[in-house]
């Protein structure tokens, strides 16, 4: 496992923990604990049980056979949207309360961006009778309003980020302050592959059950494990992260991660961090963000709230420096035209965080026999209103 | 040995460390400040350079920071400021901030820049022990820079002797494990704390830092350590109405 981490927390020359000496015992905790007990056979026995009868998994790999006609190749779709809760994110948050009752913490902390994280993380605190507490930005709460009404139904608190730009980035700085002023009974729940390790590398093993399945379910369609092509959004890149994990070290997979270029990437208004962004330091790793000569955070855009966040977990950072996976972007535009290509030739409204990553089809070139699966990480039922505002519906 | 080393050679109690940030409330106001501290009795002092996501600290000091970027204070015009810091100060000096800003500087240019100032130390919160040994320490060295790490109520022994050993002027001691710009809980749990690192007898003198806003808080702190830290409370202090000509009645509120 070449691209893994190594033991001091780092993918090449991406990840380790900065994090404050107030964060340092909580940290270290996890990083001594959380590999014995996510190893532990009564672990894994509750983690797979509740992924098959409460997640539903496995999800299906489904061969999309009209999107396979207009592209000329066999596209196979992860099913990440038919899980519990509309997305791959309950596949981390059940991972990480089952840690967190084992580290026996009492409270749950979590940050969200478009709310997927935070539905996630209400619900299996609700299934586990645990107090949940979600940062989110102000206006995220405000454009994602119907993803804050279920947090409220499933018995958490949503507080708002109203500091810096009140989205994802200020909802994650709460998170962490949170932490930091209760540093022995909480667990922060961290949403994607982001964050001081181990956290990249634990969410990165909740989500690698979609690659793992993939794998298997290749197998029966094509007689083949390995497709041609993976492709997937990144916003931190948790999906991604799952998505490519099992297929890492067979180099013959090309891996291709798509992200958000908002307007452009050359408009000001993006969050294309592979290219945008240079190396530095941001929620705990080091890793690529978006960010001014001096070092100050840049605020990304994306009309994807899943998308709109201005670094890249570290592992991908060290993916796209070593050109193990190639980092292409997709605008605003593009993604919502894909999202209702998607609707009208599969009968599947997608979130549009994975939109992105079938946007991408339209600028490949296979050959009839390459096998291709794509992420699809969510459903959309949380961007109608998006896509009614853009196709006027 | 720069000018910290001296100072705690030659003053063993009560030190009066006093943080500001950098560009607040206005862009030319640093040096000013730093000035009228030194001359209402402040024994040292801390300068923050501002980042926009300071996640170890409260809403006082991240108003601050944001302020200050906004009046467009970054790194550059800090050192540029800081040019006069030795003709108009002659206490010493820290500068505080985050580890992004600095790395994007370049670490090394950053310590020759501090020292070519004639800044003595830099508090880096999120600027971890092993980072710091194995990829900064030469820089810092290299130009006399004393690197301060933080101490919590939950930073167990061994890594507090680790720290000490690293350490080559003070150790920065939190009041409890939080944010900045909270009320020192005078609680048998923080003195009891206090009390367990006296006794460690530690090589480094030992400054106690968060929740220090008052006079009451500052004694109880210097009761156990070698001096304290006031952030928020002077920050929070600088946004009321004629703050340059009040400081020395803030020093004398603290000190009593």
């Amino acid at each position: 496992m070449k691209y893994n981490v190594n033991e001091q927390g780092y993918y090449g020359d991406f990840g380790g923990a900065y994090i404050p000496e107030m964060l340092y015992p909580n940290v270290e905790e996890l990083r001594q604990q959380y590999n014995a007990i996510i190893t532990d056979e009564a672990f894994i026995a509750e983690f797979d049980q509740l992924m098959k009868d409460y997640v539903g998994r496995p999800s299906p790999l489904y061969l999309a056979k009209r999107l396979s006609e207009k592209y000329g190749a066999n596209i196979f779709l992860k099913r990440e949207d038919l899980n519990h809760t509309g997305s791959h994110k309950i596949n981390n948050a059940i991972g990480q309360i089952l840690l967190a009752q084992r580290l026996g913490k009492k409270r749950i902390i979590a940050e969200t961006g478009a709310g997927q994280h935070g539905v996630a993380t209400a619900t299996v605190c609700a299934l586990k009778g645990i107090e949940c507490v979600v940062y989110m930005g102000e206006i995220d709460m405000e454009r994602q309003a119907p993803n804050v009404a279920r947090m409220k139904m499933l018995g958490a608190k949503v507080v708002a980020a109203t500091s810096g730009s009140k989205t994802l980035k200020d909802a994650t700085n709460e998170a962490m302050r949170d932490w930091i002023n209760n540093p022995i009974d909480t667990h922060y729940i961290i949403g994607s592959v982001v964050g001081p390790y181990p956290y990249p590398e634990m969410v990165a093993r909740f989500q690698s059950i979609i690659s793992l399945e993939t794998k298997k379910q290749l197998l029966e369609h094509t007689g083949k494990e390995l497709p041609e092509y993976v492709l997937a959004c990144v916003g931190g890149g948790s999906n991604a992260m799952g998505m490519f994990y099992h297929f890492l070290d067979d180099e013959e997979v090309k891996l291709i991660a798509v992200e958000a270029a908002g307007k452009g990437v050359n408009s000001g208004r993006s969050a294309a961090t592979s290219v945008l962004g240079r190396e530095g330091i941001l929620h705990g790793s080091r890793t690529i963000l978006m960010q001014t000569d001096d070092g100050q955070v840049v605020e990304p855009y994306s009309i994807s709230a899943g998308l709109d966040y201005p670094g890249i977990g570290p592992q991908h950072a060290h993916l796209h420096k070593v050109q193990r996976a190639q980092y292409v972007n997709i605008t605003d535009d593009e993604s919502l035209e894909a999202g209702l290509l998607v609707s009208q030739l599969e009968g599947i409204i997608p979130a549009i965080e994975s939109a992105h990553a079938f946007a991408y089809l339209e600028k490949m070139k296979f050959e009839k026999t390459d096998n291709v699966v794509i992420c699809l990480s969510g459903r959309g039922d949380k961007d109608l209103s998006t896509y009614i505002k853009h196709f006027g519906f | 040995m720069n000018r910290l080393n001296s100072l705690f050679n030659q003053k063993k109690n009560n030190l009066l460390s006093v943080y500001f940030t950098a560009g607040y409330p206005t862009i030319n106001s640093t040096i000013d400040i730093a000035e009228a501290l030194e001359k209402a009795g402040a024994d040292f002092l801390e300068i923050g350079f501002p980042y926009s996501d300071p996640v170890a600290d409260g809403p006082t000091i991240q108003h601050s920071s944001q302020q200050a970027l906004d009046n467009g204070m970054n790194l550059n015009l800090l050192f540029e400021q800081l040019a006069e810091l030795r003709q108009r100060v002659s206490i010493p000096v820290l500068l505080m901030g985050y580890a992004n800003p600095m790395v994007q500087y370049g670490v090394e240019r950053f310590c020759a820049k501090a020292a070519e100032v004639g800044v003595d130390g830099v508090i880096v919160p999120d600027l971890p022990m092993y980072e710091y040994e194995t990829l900064y320490k030469d820089s810092f060295a290299n130009h006399n820079i004393s690197n301060i790490f933080l101490v919590t109520p939950q930073t167990a022994e061994a890594r507090i002797r680790k720290i000490d050993e690293l350490s080559n002027s003070f150790i920065y001691l939190l009041s409890s494990a939080s944010i900045t710009g909270g009320n020192l809980a005078l609680s048998d749990v923080t003195e009891t704390y206090f009390k367990r690192i006296k006794d460690m007898e530690l090589n480094n003198p030992i400054v106690i830092g968060f929740g220090i806003g008052n006079k009451a808080a500052f004694d109880k702190a210097t009761s156990y350590a070698n001096g304290a830290i006031v952030g928020s409370a002077f920050v929070k202090f600088l946004a009321e109405d004629n703050y340059m000509e009040r400081i020395p009645e803030f020093v004398k509120g603290i000190r009593g």
